[in-house]
């Protein structure tokens, strides 16, 4: 971990004075694409760079073609990931294979990045069990959780795993919302991770929002980067709209825990571009123009492609080459997820237990001789 | 053969499934050093060390989502939740998380975890810590709940619950614990999961019951015995699923049943019994189906507990009454 610098991580100095957590949102470059920390800079390549716009240009591409699957009636739950790229692409560039993810519901598309398809992602929307065909395939992570901070318990419970099985390089992450802070499960998954000094670490992806309840409602604490702090666990704080940021961060805290040093805590500041879902929710109930304007000025979009386009790696046309060449691999993928066979109630029943109790093994039988008809 | 208290025998239990399965943990307040509050767990962690036997933070929603996380990296997780009345404090872990994983994965994860809890009233103890809390859990598909009556089963349904690749609730009950011993087998043995017993056997009426509810039943047994009346005690042992066919054999053969709870009467175990009779076999009674449960209040303060608990004189008035219609 480099050192010396205002906006470097240094978990460890962050953990030897645990009642002063870092305050200062780490960033690399500002909303106007201005470098702001060379030094952090210099640590991407510029493979590195046009790798990490591919992703986020990817993951807006995707939310836009979901968008409109959505608005035709082709999906179920769906929850827009319109401005939070840098911070879900930032981290799930740190992620490796060998890794355990544990998302939430609006964190697909690093689940997508992590091993699962995009098939797979359409299907939990509209519902049918080969959504978790992933898991089957061997892909290290759990379900998109519905359940607000259940997912942060099981995934102290899979970082101890982790700990108990010997596996070197090896970490667990878990997802939550601004929201998802003030649950008990948060803390107590958190706590837990930091009690068996597990290899874990925890993102607070802070848009701003839990669907109309704002941020400051939640909490008076200053951050929610220094909930972890209590728990024995540095808490960092970034600006997940600068995905060099949010990639270093979520690397650096990776390296901290597989070395043995416990858990972080790392709270992304972002926000929530469109609605909570795609389920009738309207912002303009709860919040106003002016609240949205200075953050769609910081669109995580906007900042990289200047900067790439300064460095001459990057122009519209490659763009928009690429934003085609993702919706087609999307509608493709549509169509997959709209082929997947009709379910079974007989099979829903089969998987209740492993071996099928009496009760349950009579309504096999008669929901296989009604699916027969 | 040693004879053990019901709370031995479950010791005896985890010690096996620790000796035989490597990937067994146990987890939980005060289960490490201390051996659990009642003992249970006593000196397992000085024979199979921290790492297989640990304390965890005080948090049950934690110890169980903690379990889970286990069985998805390769884990046989036994957490205990150090009561029952406690367990409200999990419900999404067992309810929403651990009970749904097999069928969110169409069968290619089990979660293996035994949820150790003690319940039961009749030891006068704080408040949540003696409720019967099973008709909150019989409605949750996917997990199963069992409780047994005496040292032997405690013992072998302990390690079946363990070798049960389902989540298992498994309800050990607190004036059980010390107050009865039986022979109890040395080394490994089962006791099925989902298998009623037939606890006395008798022609003349069928009394379900199960935990500590068949102790009292076998007194009305006893007692009836004397009057020539012959009393068949089914000990349910598996409250979910229950098994209905040993129930509606000895019904055929008696015709009159009472069925006999120490939870409240509002839907639930005994509830499902009588719906089970009532759909599949109501032809073989000539009297209506008998219930003993305590009323539906909050379990009492402990001083007037004796007067709240259905006991055998319960059981016997309701025995003599159905017998009398
Ligand atoms: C335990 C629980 N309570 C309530 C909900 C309903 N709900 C779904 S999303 C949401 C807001 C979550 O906000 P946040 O944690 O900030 O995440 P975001 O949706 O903004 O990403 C609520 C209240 C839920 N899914 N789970
Ligand atoms: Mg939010």
């Amino acid at each position: 971990m480099a050192a010396n610098s205002k906006h470097v991580v240094d978990f460890g100095h962050i953990k030897s004075t645990m009642s002063d957590p870092y305050k200062k949102p780490v960033q690399l470059i500002d909303e106007n694409g201005k470098i702001v920390n060379k030094e952090l800079f210099d640590r991407f390549s510029d493979d590195d760079l046009v790798n990490l716009m591919e992703k986020m240009v990817w993951e807006r591409a995707l939310h836009e073609q979901t968008m409109n699957f959505s608005r035709q009636g082709r999906l179920g739950f769906y929850a827009p990931t319109y401005g939070e790229e840098a911070s879900e692409m930032g981290i799930a560039h740190a992620m490796k294979k060998q890794d355990y993810l544990f998302p939430a519901y609006r964190d697909l598309p690093q689940l997508i990045q992590h091993g699962a398809t995009v098939k797979e992602g359409y299907l939990w929307s509209k519902g049918h069990y080969q959504c978790y065909d992933y898991v089957r395939r061997g892909v290290r992570a759990w379900i998109p959780q519905i359940i607000i901070g259940a997912q942060y318990v099981q995934m102290a419970g899979a970082a101890l795993g982790i700990k108990k099985n010997g596996e070197k390089d090896t970490v667990a992450y878990a997802f939550t919302g601004d929201g998802g802070t003030s649950q008990g499960d948060f803390y107590e998954g958190i706590n837990f991770a930091s009690s068996f000094q597990a290899p874990a670490v925890f993102f607070v992806q802070n848009n701003g929002w839990a669907i109309s309840v704002p941020r400051k409602t939640q909490t008076a604490a200053e951050t929610l980067a220094q909930k972890g702090v209590a728990s024995g666990v540095p808490g960092v704080q970034v600006d997940g709209m600068d995905i060099l940021a949010t990639y270093l961060v979520a690397k650096d805290a990776r390296d901290f825990a597989v070395a043995g040093n416990g858990p972080v805590l790392v709270e992304t500041l972002t926000y929530r571009f469109g609605a909570h879902s795609s389920a009738g929710d309207d912002p303009s109930r709860y919040r106003t123009k002016e609240e949205e304007k200075p953050w769609f000025d910081k669109d995580p979009l906007i900042r990289l492609r200047k900067v790439l386009t300064d460095k001459k790696l990057w122009d519209q046309d490659k763009e928009d080459k690429l934003v085609a060449q993702y919706k087609d691999e999307f509608k493709q993928a549509m169509k997959d997820a709209e082929a997947a066979p009709k379910q079974k109630v007989s099979d829903f029943l089969k998987h209740t237990f492993e071996v099928p109790t009496p009760d349950v093994a009579a309504d096999i039988e008669k929901f296989q001789a009604k699916e027969s008809k | 053969m040693a004879k053990l208290t019901y709370i031995k025998a479950i010791t005896d239990g985890l010690d096996q499934v620790l000796q035989e399965d490597p990937k067994t943990l146990i987890f939980g307040e005060d289960v490490g050093k201390n051996g659990g509050v009642f003992r249970t767990t006593q000196g397992l962690q000085d024979k199979f060390g921290t790492d297989r036997v640990f304390d965890t933070p005080l948090a049950e929603s934690g110890i169980l989502g903690l379990s889970i996380g286990l069985a998805l990296t390769g884990w046989r997780p036994i957490p205990e939740i150090q009561f029952m009345g406690f367990t409200m404090e999990a419900v999404d872990s067992i309810g929403g998380q651990m009970s749904r994983n097999r069928f969110r994965m169409s069968g290619d994860v089990s979660m293996p975890i035994t949820i150790r809890t003690p319940f039961g009233g009749g030891t006068h103890t704080a408040e949540l810590h003696g409720d019967s809390l099973e008709n909150m859990f019989v409605g949750i598909p996917g997990l199963r709940v069992v409780t047994p009556a005496n040292p032997y089963d405690a013992k072998g349904m302990v390690i079946s619950a363990v070798e049960n690749n389902d989540p298992v609730l498994f309800m050990e009950n607190l004036k059980l614990y010390r107050s009865m011993k039986d022979e109890v087998p040395e080394g490994h043995y089962t006791v099925p999961l989902d298998k009623a017993k037939v606890a006395r056997e008798g022609s003349d009426i069928t009394i379900v019951a199960y935990s500590a509810e068949v102790n009292e039943a076998l007194k009305v047994a006893d007692k009836l015995e004397k009057e020539n009346i012959s009393v068949e005690v089914i000990d349910l042992r598996s409250l979910s699923p229950i098994d209905t066919a040993t129930i509606f054999a000895s019904i055929d053969k008696t015709h009159k049943v009472v069925i006999a709870q120490e939870a409240q009467k509002m839907a639930g175990v005994g509830a499902q019994v009588a719906s089970a009779i009532a759909e599949n076999d109501i032809m073989s009674l000539d009297a209506p189906i008998g219930r003993v449960a305590a009323p539906d209040s909050i379990f009492p303060f402990a001083m007037a507990e004796n007067d709240w608990l259905p006991n055998a004189d319960d059981i016997e008035a309701k025995v003599r009454e159905i017998l009398n219609y």
